[in-house]
């Protein structure tokens, strides 16, 4: 089966002062139709970027791509006019942002900016995208929702403006939805509300997803597939059963076995937490190596030296490690 | 709870209203009640986890246990001794033992300031020493923490987040606290780093004995870091025990809620029914009557609706409010 998206040895990088560095340093992935995809990492590992890119919303400048290339159900977006890209954003592939107060627009109501997007795509009138809208709001699970269509975004909960994302998101019924860290800014319980919100209407519409997260947590309940990435790159690829029982590159491991779990017995309680030495690198004076090397502790003269290429470790597990044998 | 021994920290039916103004010639239009009959105590040397979601009014509890706030009435007792009334010159000498450890380690320090110098600026205050003692001082709880002597002269932005937040955990230090108030210490921090604080703040507390009053709405965070937990819903505590009873054991209905909603690191674990909370949390200045939970509870009878659960020692040092037990 054709991939719905494809993305190729992607490179996107930022002019900084003295020179560029690479944000996103050769990524590829393929996402087929309802699958969903986690990609994880921590801060500035380019996670959000590679999401900002497949859309075209890479501010340039000081960002710009540096290769690769972004086949949608096989069109290269990159070639793409942006007269072209507004048909496919928001219609064909859409993206919610990670907090909802700040992505949406504060002087607007959410009627207007649900039927916006109806607007301008499916060459509603006024009164379907009305109608539209407030299908939208209930099946997002909004109550009143002919009331809420009239208010501000300041007059609504972090969660209600969660939601209300998700429906402008999906208004369209987009094949690819891009969810940035959808639910970090909530409290647990809607947290569990909103993932809950996105499968269901995943198994309804049909939906893609890319979901971007840091919480190992998200990624074992909602994902199919997993993406490590550290400092631009890919590091490990795998089902997520396996990436879980047996991570292949060390980052991996060690993000794994750093994180305080709920389910342990008394006695790991209040032990030390296995931590990863050292910090995340700067992108900018990244060395010929590994950028993980520094932190790792099967690190030798030829992580330091040669990058590690992403290699198939296991049938469908894919890892960019010298020593995968080792852990 | 070993009644045998002192509680360093006491707080007892603590409340805590910020009026609401409106109009042009301001009045009283009414009360946020952020903290409203809140008991709770914790010996000394170990860690009291206090979780709940946003607004519940725990972070409003380690402000005025510092008094930087004052209670509207209750009582806060530190190591015996009443605080509640202590005006503020009064309070100045009780300021070195407890000290307060900032969520964001990027706002919290003064940018103009060497990290040596924030961190030595506690002690010029309270305990002016000669500079040659001072400056030991800091070189060794900057030891102490893990951040490298020769880092004293940099400033904040020189640092990463993680080595910020040490600098953050060796300003509370520097004055010897018995108590240390973390108000979500570790949520602005990568995973990787994450685990590097906690295991320095449990690593602190073995060798100093300090004691900790731990706010986080991250339950695996407070599971990992506590010995006694309490889970706390708009303003009041509704559960209270033991660390390992009320994660294996969770009697109050909001208390499953939140444990169920954790999402679990194990793929195998998907199968597992989620019990899923509708709604939101109410708003605290018009909080529902009786039970403040009751609207979104799954169990609720008609006594509930009007009559707040009293939290009650169901089993020994496991305390409860729910009529449900009852």
């Amino acid at each position: 089966m054709q991939p719905l998206l494809k993305v190729q040895d992607l490179c996107v990088k930022f002019n900084a002062r003295g020179g560029s560095f690479s944000a996103v340093d050769g990524l590829s992935y393929q996402l087929a139709a309802g699958e969903t995809l986690g990609i994880v990492g921590e801060s500035g590992c380019g996670k959000s970027i590679s999401a900002l890119a497949v859309l075209r919303l890479i501010p340039d400048p000081p960002g710009f791509y540096d290769g690769g290339a972004i086949h949608f159900e096989g069109v290269d977006l990159l070639h793409l006019s942006e007269r072209q890209m507004q048909q496919i954003r928001g219609k064909q592939i859409s993206m919610i942002f990670q907090e909802p107060m700040t992505s949406l627009n504060p002087v607007l109501t959410v009627g207007k900016q649900l039927s916006e997007t109806l607007l301008l795509h499916e060459n509603a009138t006024k009164q379907e995208a009305h109608e539209r809208a407030i299908e939208m709001l209930k099946l997002v699970q909004i109550p009143e929702p002919v009331q809420r269509l009239e208010e501000y975004p300041h007059q609504l909960s972090g969660g209600m403006r969660q939601r209300v994302m998700i429906a402008m998101a999906l208004s369209c019924n987009p094949k690819v939805l891009l969810a940035d860290e959808p639910t970090t800014a909530l409290d647990v319980t809607i947290q569990a509300q909103i993932l809950d919100l996105i499968s269901t209407l995943q198994a309804k519409l049909g939906t893609a997803v890319v979901l971007i997260t840091h919480d190992m947590g998200v990624i074992a309940e909602k994902t199919d597939r997993v993406i490590v990435m550290y400092a631009g790159r890919k590091v490990e690829e795998a089902d997520v059963r396996f990436l879980f029982e047996s991570p292949q590159h060390p980052y991996t491991e060690g993000l794994l076995a750093s994180i305080p779990r709920i389910d342990t017995s008394e006695s790991v309680d209040r032990s030390a937490l296995n931590e990863i030495k050292g910090i995340v690198p700067s992108l900018a004076d990244l060395g010929l190596g590994c950028a993980f090397a520094p932190r790792c502790r099967l690190s030798n003269d030829l992580c330091r030296t040669t990058k590690p290429p992403l290699e198939e470790k296991r049938p469908g597990h894919w890892a960019a490690c010298w020593h995968s044998n080792q852990l | 709870m070993d009644r045998g021994r002192r509680a360093l920290l006491e707080v007892t039916n603590l409340r805590k209203y910020f009026p609401i103004r409106r109009g042009f010639f301001p009045r009283k239009a009414g009360h946020v009640q952020a903290v409203d009959d809140v008991s709770f105590s914790i010996l000394p040397g170990k860690t009291l986890g206090l979780v709940g979601e946003s607004g519940c009014g725990k972070s409003t509890i380690g402000r005025t246990v510092l008094k930087l706030m004052e209670p509207t009435s209750g009582r806060i007792f530190l190591d015996g001794r009443d605080i509640t009334d202590l005006n503020r010159t009064q309070m100045r000498p009780i300021r070195t033992e407890m000290q307060l450890i900032f969520q964001d380690p990027f706002s919290s320090l003064n940018p103009r300031m060497t990290a040596g110098a924030i961190v030595g600026e506690p002690l010029s205050l309270h305990n002016p020493t000669s500079r040659k003692q001072s400056r030991e001082r800091m070189l060794e709880v900057f030891d102490r923490v893990g951040l490298h002597t020769d880092q004293a002269g940099n400033f904040p932005h020189q640092f990463s987040g993680g080595q910020r937040q040490r600098i953050g955990i060796a300003r509370a230090l520097i004055l010897n606290p018995k108590l240390v108030i973390g108000d979500e210490p570790v949520s602005a921090l990568d995973v990787s780093i994450q685990a590097q604080i906690i295991n320095l703040l449990m690593k602190l507390q073995d060798e100093l004995g300090i004691t900790y009053l731990f706010i986080s709405h991250d339950l695996a965070v407070v599971k990992h870091i506590s010995h006694q937990v309490a889970v706390m819903y708009l303003g009041r505590i509704v559960e209270m025990s033991e660390k390992n009873t009320i994660f294996k054991a969770p009697q109050h209905p909001y208390t499953r809620a939140l444990l169920s909603a954790v999402p679990n690191p194990t793929p195998l674990a998907r199968a597992k029914k989620r019990i899923v909370l509708s709604g939101d949390v109410p708003s605290p200045i018009n909080p529902p009557e009786g039970c403040r939970f009751h609207e979104r509870c799954a169990y609720v009878m008609d006594q509930c609706k009007t009559t707040p659960p009293p939290l009650l020692e169901i089993t020994s040092g496991h305390w409860l409010a729910c009529h449900l037990e009852n």
